[in-house]
């Protein structure tokens, strides 16, 4: 039998007293794509970096074609022929398409460029890509999220990468750039490349992976070819004990409307939205990237600015800019945890408690004792799993911080939550955890608009929902009056069918 | 869901020692530093032929004096560098501060209006600030960039561009005079707090000797000791006032203190406000030492007082610092300057090594939060 193209046997990694990696087993053969699966915190990134030469190994060893592999650095994993395309991309905004492929490898001699060399180099990766349309003199701050992304993959062929690691390449993309996405990765597939894949979808994972390997808790538990398993048997191996309920769902009643928009519409979207949202209903708005509900959230909050058009807490329309509107009991999680969402360098009690500090102050002084009580009850009521509240929030799981940030409009105390996102990029059980939170949230009457692009959730979560396009929203429905189809074809086709 | 004041007492999750002590590591961190310097130039100094002077209580003090001004106007840097801004003008604003308080004592004004003024005048030199950077919306680093040119011109108008002299005996009063001073009788707490003064023989005991130096070391003019007492306030305003939390929100993240409802702009123009309060103060103490009104002596000085905060670990990308650490910043750099004069260092030797000095502070901080981060 011959080698595969990347093993890694034995491979275990401590921090401190924690088991990142246990015994990690891995294989990649060439041109074949393998999903690595596994809840936040089961040690994916870790093994990754291990890899990737980020991080050095304890114990154990990795092969690329037989031959032994110790990466020093990441630049040395790089020469060896490992790529990663990480969720966040490490792109350089101001420089042109051809500067970014060709950054750190620029085909010259002296210090002076080549640039005509320079230039078939990059039409021909990518040619290669299925993408010869994409400008090498464009400017990278002009493209898209998506065809930011190609540009990446441009640099690690131009590298002549053969394994090369996507690590949620998805959770930004449109769909249409998610289907672009696969059919790039389905040609570096029948050019013999070996592609590690990490995603939460199991629906893109099924769809674009052959083989499997779930992680929990720094072990490998399962692996195989995904032909012959089931969606629920991969959550169980994920999860570790059999998910009765992905979607846990609490009864909840509607009552009198608390939220009501009329003809809204901000500088570029939202465009003339009238939407009415009760106590005790989650109402779900979906739609693909751009269609203006992250503005629309914005624009309910004062975030954003707003043409026309009211937004009406109750019976009265309170100022539009963030602190009235906390005032009136709203309260936004933020889809981005790092840019806004989260003070990133704050403890988990400050962040918890921005928004709402009156409650321990006596002319401007806070009792920090009375502050601590009421955070420790937040974080084992949300099951926040950290060393103390005083810990910074940019060394959480993404779970977790996100857990703090709804933990926030929680103790807020605020009567309506717009949820912007809020299971992006965590793991199937906080997932579960959440939509529970949701649940009892509205069982004790709350008003919850849920913007979501997994639309499985908005569906089986939501009383209602929205779908949004090119700005405007298309149709309202209760969820059990769409299907994802419907959904779909209605945020596609921006009008109601 | 809302009243959350249950009473009882929650088991703290393990592992909050190791999250303490690295607390206590960025406390103790330039102090730390602060005696590394202090032992190496004592120690170098003392093994010179004369013996050295270095450590001498009389020494200390004259260390203390200089610290002084820069230390204040670094207590209001503190505050803005935290909130993720920075400020530029600190140093002309300062001399702009001494130039009104000299202008008005020789224009004959009582001294408290005088200090009044000057005081007055440095928090108008932040509310400046602070209103230019809310309102238009510019990066503070050009803001202030642009007021530290116009503060220095308002200054030579004021000084109608020469030094302003107020007549030391009849318009400057005692306490002002002495408010810095070296003079015994200025010191605070006086002659009767050493013990066995007068008695000090070459065979008195180590314990003696080592009481009466501390002892001595702590009597420091009034000057120095509202700073300490300044010192105190700041600190607690910044770790127990809701005010101190959206200062290091900013600081952190502009765009999730807006999201949770704080008044950015309004808390930015309270900052700069607050840090030109201390400037005005950093003012007199300038006029104290230099008994006159000299537009141009701030001209610099803002880089010394930058250096102070990022020395004591305040990280100029917000977010981090404070204030024990910038005292103790400024605190290195004086006994830098006057470890350097004992040792009979020239003046650009000294320069030299406090450039080393600031970029080695920042490396090590830097090294240590990567550690942590890790």
């Amino acid at each position: 039998m011959p080698d595969p193209l990347l093993r890694m046997t034995g491979v275990s990694k401590r921090f401190g007293a924690t088991h990142a990696l246990r015994d990690v087993a891995l294989e990649v053969n060439a041109g074949e794509v393998l999903a690595l699966i596994g809840e936040n915190g089961a040690g994916k990134s870790t093994l990754m970096k291990v890899l990737s030469g980020a991080v050095p190994p304890d114990s154990g060893s990795m092969q690329i074609s037989g031959q032994p592999y110790a990466p020093r650095s990441p630049h040395s994993a790089r020469l060896a022929g490992v790529a990663m395309i990480y969720q966040e991309l490490n792109l350089a905004p101001d420089l042109s398409v051809e500067d970014n492929i060709m950054l750190g490898q620029e085909t010259g001699r002296w210090g002076i460029l080549r640039r005509d060399l320079q230039r078939q180099r990059v039409r021909d990766v990518l040619d290669q890509l299925g993408h010869p349309e994409l400008q090498p003199d464009t400017l990278v701050n002009r493209l898209s999220v998506g065809a930011q992304q190609l540009v990446e993959i441009a640099r690690a062929l131009v590298m002549e990468a053969r394994i090369i690691v996507f690590d949620e390449p998805t959770s930004s993309l449109a769909r249409h750039d998610v289907e672009r996405l696969f059919g790039v990765i389905a040609r570096l597939k029948e050019t013999g490349i070996g592609i590690v894949y990490i995603s939460h979808f199991l629906d893109e994972v099924r769809e674009i992976c052959d083989h499997y390997t779930v992680l929990r808790d720094g072990c490998a538990v399962g692996s195989g070819s995904l032909e012959k398993v089931s969606e629920s048997e991969i959550v169980a191996l994920m999860v570790g004990r059999t998910v009765d309920e992905l979607f846990p769902s609490v009864p909840h009643t509607p009552g009198d409307v608390v939220l009501s928009l009329s003809r809204l519409s901000g500088s570029a979207v939202p465009t003339d939205v009238t939407l009415d949202l009760r106590r005790g209903e989650i109402l779900g708005v979906a739609g693909l990237v751009g269609a203006g509900r992250t503005e629309l959230l914005r624009c309910i909050f004062g975030l954003d600015p707003v043409k026309t058009g009211t937004v009406k807490v109750g019976q009265f329309a309170p100022r539009r800019r963030p602190s009235r509107m906390i005032a009136a009991g709203l309260g936004l999680v933020s889809e981005d945890r790092k840019g806004e969402g989260l003070a990133q360098s704050r403890s988990i009690a400050d962040n918890m408690t921005y928004s709402r500090l009156q409650p321990y102050r006596t002319v401007g002084f806070l009792h920090l004792r009375r502050r601590r009580q009421a955070v420790s009850q937040w974080m084992r009521k949300l099951k926040i799993k950290a060393q103390s509240q005083e810990q910074s929030v940019e060394n959480l799981s993404g779970g977790n911080q996100q857990k703090v940030a709804i933990a926030r409009v929680l103790h807020q105390d605020a009567d309506v939550l717009l949820l912007d996102e809020p299971t992006r990029g965590i793991d199937v059980g906080t997932k579960a955890e959440i939509y529970r939170l949701m649940g009892e949230s509205a069982a004790a009457g709350k008003a919850i608009l849920f913007v979501s692009s997994y639309l499985t959730e908005l569906l089986a979560v939501c009383d209602r929902v929205a779908v949004m396009s090119r700005g405007r929203v298309c149709e309202v429905r209760p969820s059990d009056k769409w299907t994802e189809e419907t959904a779909m074809a209605v945020a596609v086709a921006g009008e109601s069918i | 869901m809302s009243s959350e004041t249950n009473t009882t007492t929650t088991p703290e999750p393990q592992l909050l020692a190791t999250s303490r002590g690295n607390a206590l590591l960025n406390v103790i961190g330039p102090f730390l530093a602060l005696a590394v310097v202090y032992f190496f130039f004592g120690i170098t100094d003392a093994t010179q032929e004369d013996g050295g002077t270095f450590l001498t209580p009389r020494n200390n003090r004259a260390v203390a004096i200089p610290t002084a001004t820069v230390a204040v106007a670094a207590m209001g840097m503190t505050l803005i560098i935290i909130a993720g801004g920075i400020d530029l003008s600190a140093g002309t604003a300062l001399a702009l501060c001494a130039t009104v308080l000299a202008w008005c004592l020789k224009e004959g004004a009582s001294p408290t209006l005088a200090i009044l003024a000057a005081v007055g005048t440095g928090c108008l030199t932040g509310l400046i600030n602070g209103v230019l950077i809310s309102a238009l919306r510019v990066v503070p680093f050009i803001v202030t960039l642009g007021t530290m040119t116009i503060f220095l011109g308002v200054a030579k108008i004021i000084a109608k561009e020469t030094t302003v002299r107020p007549d030391r005996t009849t318009q400057i009063p005692e306490w002002l005079r002495g408010f810095l001073s070296l003079r015994e009788q200025y010191l605070f707490p006086g002659k009767w707090f050493v013990p066995w003064s007068g008695e000090v023989g070459a065979d008195a005991s180590w314990f003696r000797r080592t009481a009466i130096w501390v002892a001595e070391s702590l009597r420091l003019p009034v000057g120095v000791w509202l700073v300490i007492v300044l010192a105190i306030l700041l600190a607690l305003v910044l770790r127990y006032t809701v005010f101190g939390r959206y200062v290091f929100a900013l600081g952190s993240n502009e765009s999730t203190a807006r999201l949770c409802g704080i008044n950015v702009a309004w808390n930015k123009i309270a900052i700069y406000t607050l840090s030109g309060f201390f400037v005005g103060i950093a003012g007199i103490y300038q006029f104290s030492r230099l008994s006159v009104g000299n537009p141009t002596s701030g001209i610099g000085l803002e880089l010394r007082i930058i250096a102070a905060v990022v020395i004591g670990g305040g990280s100029l990308s917000g977010g981090r610092g404070t204030v024990v650490g910038t005292l103790t910043g400024a605190a290195i750099m004086a006994v830098i300057a006057s470890g350097c004069t004992q040792l009979g260092l020239s003046n650009p030797v000294q320069d030299i090594i406090l450039g080393v000095i600031i970029v080695v502070a920042v490396t090590i901080d830097q090294i240590r939060q990567r550690r942590l981060a890790a």
